[in-house]
């Protein structure tokens, strides 16, 4: 009747995507090699990274909570605002500013986190997105904190004491932003591989079975929601470090949804597909708008119209088929 | 004499005007094979949602191992021990047998909070993995998909995830359902394998599988329990033959 | 005080004709349509250019911007939205702000981005006293058209089969199509007249906000959310309410506290959602 199990089967099946794939290190070396050899393009390279890191972030509340959150900017936001705040308050060594903006984007997430577990995606939606905006609304009612519609500028000491990061330390910049990223990309990695990784994703197939298999699903979302804050609220803080300025943009639904599309344009669930969505998105938009400055909008808008029109799945399928001959199953593989 | 592992008094639910489930009160001994059985409509379902948590009872309380439950959610009750099948598959359709064993299994040992090894690296999670899966006949489909599943398998992996959670008392909703006749016997097969010091009570329509499994057998009829007792009883019954005439094997 | 409440009042009723074909595609429908504001847009750039270029009189530019706005909705409901009405929210969400960033180029392209205006006619501008509130005309003309499109609404639901056959769509819409009710047909003319209605509210809105420009989707489509949040999906009294007390709290927090801006109207929102996740006149188990 039953077929006999080779030893070690089911964990080398369980494990399978823990081990790290070769085309992994080669994407972490690849960027490294670009940042040293195109130092010219560092503030590019470093926007890309920064972005990857908030796409990052919403593809945990997305693609493994399963929450539509159209207001992932607030931490994003509050991550700056808060690297900034510190700075100009006198707490000008940035890994210590960046680690502080971070855990209060995370005690944001973790706050507002009980108010997404009831209601609809819908409710999700307007409360996501309103939380962001009312967060923009006090930082421009705030100026004396936030500089209002003038924004904040920083100036930060040099990281370790060692490396400049401001406009003459660009390809620095790029670095402390990659270490930054490659670091919580690390954590985030394990996190999903990890039991509570594995409850979170049975929580978004079917919450009533993981009740009934213990799980408490509000505590666990409750957790990845405020690690998804932190992880926003970190992107953010390197954005005001790295390039010397915060202003009111940061709480706009345009980041919001932004990042929104990176992650789609990428691929949610699988962890990278913030970073690769973010060089797409940028890469496009620099070079549509180069092209056609006012109307690049449209460029966005109408693959993704089509992207939705054709089905997501169907073209992820699709290309999950073409790669799949050369045996590179990418990390994740629970889709949205 | 030790407590019940199961038991109810006085259990009761109410939508609005409607009675779903009126004055249930039964005991269940430590290892007893119980089956719960009636028409459709009879509320079994409901009974089953109140014992396991899923639905707050109107009036009455649930005890397991003597202590009261009645006001502990779902997944409280899973850590005392009580899991349930559905009658419908809940499954995890994107997840792979193993994973979801894995995740049930670790579950249980409390590895919910950990978030730095792999699931798959602990050796005591894996040993019972295996095992749960050699008993369930789910080795050649262990690594695919769930809803690639054939439905009988898919129904093995359903009872499997209920026992990873070692439970003190298993209720299963109609395991047997909908399950096409060359795999029933497997479904058989693994009722008649589970653990005898496990409390099991069973749902079901296919009288077959009652008679030969259950030692005692609860009628509900609209919300109320009708009778109780020995299979040899209950198919003797003038009332439970009146309540089921008509009523075909095969529902 | 009491001038301030009038004002509210007028945009709030603004709102709601603007708003409420968004409440009730999600009501009817189950389709978040984020692009609700491009259609509004469209109406308010329909009278605009008919005024401007063609100088046809700011009343008859009204029911025009109705029916440019309905006939878009016509067609791309047809031919796009259609296919996406059982999609999950995330690809509702998606698709619509595609709709967006494809919307506001276009309106650009064709129309620049500067604002264009739709210049109200002079006997409906100016202010009069009226005990002791400070009535604009104009704000006084919304009200009227607004009132009354709101009660024919009302009263077209209430009163004709049509409406009859609206409301069960609205709570189940397989049942509905089970009792012989044309679905497809229901949705297009509803989805059609929602589209209208923004649009018709477009041209309104657009003196008051200083003309109609390529932003106007994104600058309005939260307000439109937020009217939708509060007043919740289950119909034009609830897309009314919703509509008023934004309006109201909107004119009021920037007279009284200006600092503070829209943070009112957000955080009514979001503590609405908190206490009824479903809008405050739902039946509970809403959408």
């Amino acid at each position: 009747m039953s077929v006999a199990l080779p030893a070690g089967a089911v964990s080398a099946h369980l494990n399978r995507k823990a081990r790290w794939r070769p085309i992994e290190i080669v994407f972490w070396l690849a960027i490294v090699a670009l940042i040293f050899a195109v130092p010219s393009r560092a503030l590019l390279i470093n926007e890309i990274l920064l972005a990857g890191l908030f796409a990052l972030s919403l593809d945990l509340v997305l693609g493994y909570a399963g929450i539509v959150s159209l207001g992932q900017a607030a931490f994003f936001g509050v991550g700056a605002y808060g690297a900034g705040i510190l700075a100009n308050a006198g707490l000008t060594e940035p890994i210590l500013g960046l680690v502080i903006a971070s855990l209060i984007a995370g005690a944001l997430g973790l706050a507002t986190a009980p108010l997404l577990l009831r209601g609809s995606d819908l409710t999700r939606l307007m409360v996501t997105l309103g939380i962001s905006l009312l967060l923009g609304e006090v930082a421009n009612a705030n100026a004396w904190a936030t500089g209002g519609t003038d924004g904040l500028s920083i100036a930060l000491k040099p990281v370790l004491g060692l490396f400049p990061i401001d406009f003459n330390g660009q390809r620095n910049a790029a670095l402390y932003s990659l270490i930054v990223l490659f670091i919580l990309f690390m954590v985030a990695r394990r996190l999903v591989q990890s039991p509570f990784g594995l409850s979170i994703h049975a929580i978004r197939e079917n919450r009533l079975r993981s009740g009934a298999l213990g799980v408490s699903a509000s505590a666990r979302l409750v957790a990845i929601y405020g690690i998804a804050a932190a992880y926003a609220g970190a992107a953010g803080a390197l954005v005001a470090q790295t390039t010397g300025l915060v202003s009111l943009d940061v709480f706009d639904f345009h980041r919001s949804a932004d990042v929104l599309l990176m992650l789609i344009i990428g691929g949610v669930g699988y962890l990278y597909g913030g970073l690769i969505g973010a060089a797409f998105f940028i890469a496009l938009r620099d070079g549509v708008s180069s092209a056609t400055p006012e109307y690049w909008e449209f460029w966005i808008g109408l693959p993704l119209v089509v992207l939705v029109l054709v089905g997501r799945d169907r073209i992820g399928a699709f290309f999950a088929k073409a790669i799949a001959t050369r045996g590179a199953s990418l990390i994740g593989g629970g889709a949205a | 004499m030790s407590a019940p592992a199961l038991e109810t008094r006085g259990l009761a639910r109410r939508f609005g005007g409607l009675v779903a489930t009126e004055d249930v009160s039964m005991r269940l001994e430590r290892g007893a094979r119980h089956a719960l059985i009636g028409p459709n409509g009879a509320g079994k379902t409901t009974l089953v949602n109140l014992l396991t948590g899923t639905l707050k009872p109107s009036s009455g309380v649930v005890l397991l191992d003597g202590d009261d439950v009645t006001g502990l959610s779902q997944h409280s009750r899973v850590r005392r021990g009580l899991a349930r099948t559905f009658q419908i598959n809940q499954l995890f359709a994107n997840l792979t047998p193993a994973e979801s064993l894995c995740l049930a299994v670790g579950e249980r040992l409390g590895h919910g909070r950990r978030w730095r090894a792999a699931a798959g690296r602990d050796a005591a999670v894996v040993a019972e993995v295996e095992d749960l899966i050699a008993r369930f006949g789910l080795a050649d489909v262990m690594d695919l998909k769930t809803r690639t599943l054939a439905y009988g398998k898919q129904r093995l992996l359903e009872i499997a995830l209920a026992l990873a959670c070692r439970p003190r008392v298993l209720l299963l909703d109609e395991p047997a359902a909908g399950v096409p006749d060359d795999e029933r016997a497997d479904i058989l097969a693994a009722l008649a394998a589970l653990p005898a010091e496990v409390t099991i009570m069973l749902i079901e329509h296919d009288m077959d599988l009652v008679f030969s499994f259950a030692r005692r057998i609860s009628v509900l009829v609209a919300g109320r329990v009708l009778m109780e007792g020995d299979p040899k009883e209950v198919a003797v019954d003038p009332r439970v033959r009146e309540v089921y005439l008509g009523e075909g094997r095969n529902d | 005080m009491l001038t301030i409440l009038f004002d509210g009042v007028a945009y709030g009723m603004l709102l709601f004709v603007l708003a409420c074909g968004l409440s009730v595609t999600l009501g009817l429908m189950n389709f978040v349509n984020l692009a609700h504001g491009a259609f509004a847009m469209a109406g308010g750039y329909a009278a605009a250019v008919l005024m401007n270029r063609y100088g046809v009189p700011f009343l008859a530019t009204l029911p025009a911007a109705f029916a440019f706005s309905a006939v878009l909705g016509v067609i791309l409901e047809r031919t796009l939205y259609r296919r996406l009405y059982g999609a999950s929210r995330l690809d509702q969400v998606l698709f619509t702000i595609g709709l967006v960033f494809m919307a506001m180029p276009i309106a650009n392209y064709f129309l620049g981005d500067q604002p264009r205006p739709v210049r109200v006619p002079a006997f409906l501008s100016g202010r009069f006293e009226f005990a002791g509130i400070g009535i604009g005309v104009y704000r006084l003309f919304i009200i009227a058209v607004c009132g009354a499109i709101a009660g024919a609404l009302q009263s077209f639901l209430i009163g004709t089969r049509f409406g009859a056959q609206l409301r069960p769509a609205v709570d189940d819409r397989r049942v509905a199509s089970g009792l012989g009710i044309d679905v497809d047909r229901l949705f297009a003319i509803t989805f059609a007249v929602g589209c209208g209605l923004a649009g018709l509210g477009g041209a309104l809105a657009a003196d008051i906000v200083g003309g109609i420009d390529p932003s106007f989707p994104v600058k309005f489509m939260v307000s439109f959310l937020i009217v939708v949040a509060i007043g919740g999906s289950n119909g034009i009294l609830g897309a009314l309410l919703g509509a008023l007390l934004l309006g109201v709290l909107d004119v009021a927090g920037k007279y009284y506290v200006p600092s503070i801006g829209a943070f009112i109207i957000y955080a009514v929102m979001v503590a609405t959602l908190i206490i009824r996740p479903h809008g405050l006149l739902s039946r509970g188990s809403g959408r």
